[in-house]
């Protein structure tokens, strides 16, 4: 590959985080492209352990939020004290924040691997959470803490007062911080951490502490988790002690898992994704939850290697020119996927409302704009008949989906 | 003083065996199949509200023994439809997918039932005052609930040492393959075992859902404590996890109690330098201190208390 062609990925990365505020241009778009900069920081952060280091984490909101508590504090201590340090450098702070955090806990969590070193991140992460709420001066209690942004000392004539500015302040740290962990792939020591997560006692034998690389890979990973962190705080301009806990924990690995944690670009897709849905999904249903804990169980029983591993799927045939064969098959999939996915989305809605609402609002309810009664049996019968053609529908279908990977298959030594 | 520790003791022991009630099917579960079930205090979460339901429409009776089959069914559902599906992809996405199905229970769970704890109350038949000791009184609905405990623990204890099945499931522990080629159908096994763990999580949810609050949040509270207690025991040990679910409960009881503070024992001076450190009770670092041990222990001891394998 030549260099122009390497380089050209990233130029369009660069490109696509500069121009997306001027194609959307509303006050919600710019607020959630940069709330996606942020999240695809702290995804990517995450599958440095995941994907890279085969280390599955259930706290890894910890680095995130204290680094993002540190941040606030500094910025509120740099207006106190008068002192010099522009705002675009508080998340090198987040990120040492978070670097030391990650220090001291991985030390004891990184001791061991598999399983066990699950069960202690859960445990610190708990072990933190707990604690947010007892420590008060530090984590400012049910309320949290504040700061403001526009305070600090300008950065060439910039105040950071309009979300623009912040967007963009955050686009480059993003930027930054994503070639950075593309570029630790790339060394010896990614490699190292993927020799760990496919075959540790090898990896001994070549002379290599397995422990070590995990804790190595576990400090990385806590640094650019407090530059999210810190770009969070930058962001919203408070933090309260639900970033460290639980549910922020089970949003990135969401992320990482259904976008594919074995694909570098994986959890950027994830993180772009699940947080448009949680953006969107909160203000049309009230089951915005149970959508995402149906859509994990849906990624990891149907396509384990996540959307990226998906689309990795079809690299071949798409290299070897043969993913028109799909297409038909692909095609007529769709509509029995569509309809199962509406008979679901229906089956949900209507019990939520039926469970939920119903006793305040009545049973009358609006559902894609068609106005149905959450109680009649009517409503039930088409919403569990149309869910089950699409499912008796898929079933029919996949046979020619295979057929036509068959095909495929079949044809690639032709066409290398 | 004397009262206190007596009855901290006895609702500590009491804690400690409905810990226990759920960690020994937790640690059965992960033994046997490398699984371990986050959803395993969500059965316990489904468990109380289907005693909750089933107690206001025909008692509280029916409910203690149907409840708990039921749950059984659910688990051994999700064990046959879901968990073996995932196996073939491995360990990671067994575990996520029961971490999954945590998260879509309770939200179901607040679908049915609602956000705010129901009122899920002791029978009238047991709701009488067992002994009076210094002037406290003792309520029989938790003699009740440490009787239930005591009973589940000497039945399984007598199914696995006992019986052929308890043989089988001893030897699929250490040798599925062999078992296997003996002609038993492991995988039957595993879902026999994973619903029979589900319906023990079930049995502690109905007891205990009266005695403490029956809300959506029962089962996330509880969920990294059984972690915790299955780490502590050594994962896979049964002995293990029944010590480590006593002394986990009788630590968190006493700190409940204790309601002092650094600057208490060291004085104000030294207390107002520690800042917040200082004015905090150990009554109210009690939530943090199963995973203070698990840390501890993970450091010192990484077996855990009676484990033989690392993980």
């Amino acid at each position: 590959m030549t260099s122009v062609s390497r380089a050209l990925p990233w130029l369009l990365l660069a490109v696509l985080f500069a121009l997306l505020p001027k194609v959307l241009t509303s006050n919600t778009a710019i607020t959630m492209l940069s709330m996606m900069s942020i999240m695809i920081v702290f995804a990517l952060s995450y599958n440095m352990l995941l994907g890279q280091t085969g280390l599955l984490s259930f706290g890894h909101a910890v680095y995130y939020g204290l680094a993002g508590f540190l941040a606030i504090h500094a910025m509120n201590y740099i207006v106190r004290n008068k002192l010099g340090i522009p705002l675009p450098f508080v998340p090198i702070i987040g990120g040492i924040g978070g670097l030391f955090f990650a220090f001291v806990f991985g030390w004891v969590s990184t001791k061991r691997a598999g399983t066990v070193f699950s069960m202690i991140s859960l445990g610190l992460g708990e072990l933190v959470a707990a604690s947010s709420l007892i420590l008060r001066g530090f984590f400012g209690g049910e309320e949290g803490i504040t700061a403001n942004r526009t305070k600090l000392p300008s950065f060439f004539g910039y105040k950071f007062g309009p979300q623009i500015e912040v967007y963009y302040l955050i686009a480059i740290w993003a930027f930054i911080c994503i070639v950075l962990m593309y570029a630790l792939t790339r060394t010896p020591f990614g490699r190292m951490c993927n020799a760990v997560r496919e075959n540790p006692e090898r990896a001994e034998f070549v002379g290599y502490s397995t422990q070590r690389v995990r804790f190595i890979a576990f400090c990385l990973s806590g640094f650019f988790a407090g530059v999210a962190g810190a770009l969070a705080a930058i962001n919203f301009e408070i933090m309260n002690a639900q970033s460290v806990g639980a549910a922020q924990s089970g949003s990135v690995l969401l992320m990482t898992y259904a976008g594919g944690a074995g694909y570098f670009f994986g959890p950027i897709i994830g993180a772009i994704i699940i947080t448009y849905l949680q953006i969107t999904l909160s203000d049309v249903t009230g089951a915005w939850m149970l959508y995402f804990g149906l859509l994990f169980i849906l990624v990891v029983m149907f396509s384990p290697g996540g959307i990226a591993g998906w689309i990795m799927l079809h690299a071949p045939a798409a290299r070897a020119g043969q993913l028109g064969r799909l297409a038909p098959s692909y095609a007529l999939a769709s509509i029995p996927m569509a309809l199962s996915l509406f008979g679901a989305i229906m089956i949900i809605e209507t019990a939520h409302h039926q469970l939920v609402k119903a006793a305040s609002d009545g049973p009358a309810m609006h559902f894609f704009g068609l106005a149905l009664n959450s109680n009649s049996v009517l409503t039930w019968a088409m919403a569990v008949g149309l869910f089950a053609a699409g499912v008796i529908g898929l079933r029919l279908v996949w046979p020619r989906i295979s057929d036509a990977w068959g095909a495929v298959s079949l044809a690639r030594p032709k066409g290398a | 003083m004397l009262e206190l520790i007596t009855f901290s003791t006895l609702n500590g022991v009491l804690y400690g065996m409905l810990l226990f009630m759920m960690a020994s099917g937790l640690t059965l579960i992960f033994s046997m199949m490398g699984v371990l079930n986050f959803a395993h205090a969500s059965f316990y979460m489904i468990g109380a509200y289907f005693g909750f339901e089933i107690s206001r429409h025909i008692g509280f009776w029916p409910g203690f023994f149907i409840a708990p089959i039921l749950v059984g069914v659910i688990g051994a559902i999700v064990e046959r439809y879901g968990l073996r599906q995932v196996h073939k992809y491995g360990h990671v996405p067994e575990l996520l997918f029961t971490f999954g199905l945590a998260f879509v229970i309770e939200e179901v769970v607040q679908m049915f039932w609602g956000k705010l704890p129901v009122d899920y109350r002791v029978p009238p038949s047991l709701d009488f005052v067992a002994f009076r000791l210094f002037d406290t009184t003792y309520p029989a609905y938790r003699m009740f609930m440490l009787v239930t405990a005591i009973a589940m623990f000497v039945f399984l204890l007598a199914i696995l040492t006992r019986t052929r099945v308890g043989l089988i499931i001893q030897a699929s522990l250490t040798h599925p393959n062999m078992v296997a080629m003996l002609g038993h159908d492991v995988p039957k096994i595993f879902m026999l075992v994973f619903g029979v763990g589900a319906a023990l999580a079930g049995l502690a949810g109905v007891i205990a859902g009266p005695a403490l609050v029956t809300q959506p949040a029962m089962a996330g509270l509880l969920g990294p404590i059984l972690f915790v207690v299955i780490v502590v025991g050594g994962l896979g040990s049964l002995t293990g996890a029944f010590v480590a679910s006593i002394l986990i409960g009788l630590v968190q009881t006493f700190a409940v109690a204790i309601n002092a503070s650094l600057t208490d024992l060291f004085g104000p001076t030294i207390g107002a330098s520690l800042g917040d450190l200082g004015n905090v009770t150990v009554a109210q670092i009690a939530p943090v201190i199963p995973y203070v041990l698990l840390v501890l222990i993970l450091i010192f001891r990484p077996t855990g208390l009676f484990g033989t394998r690392e993980s």
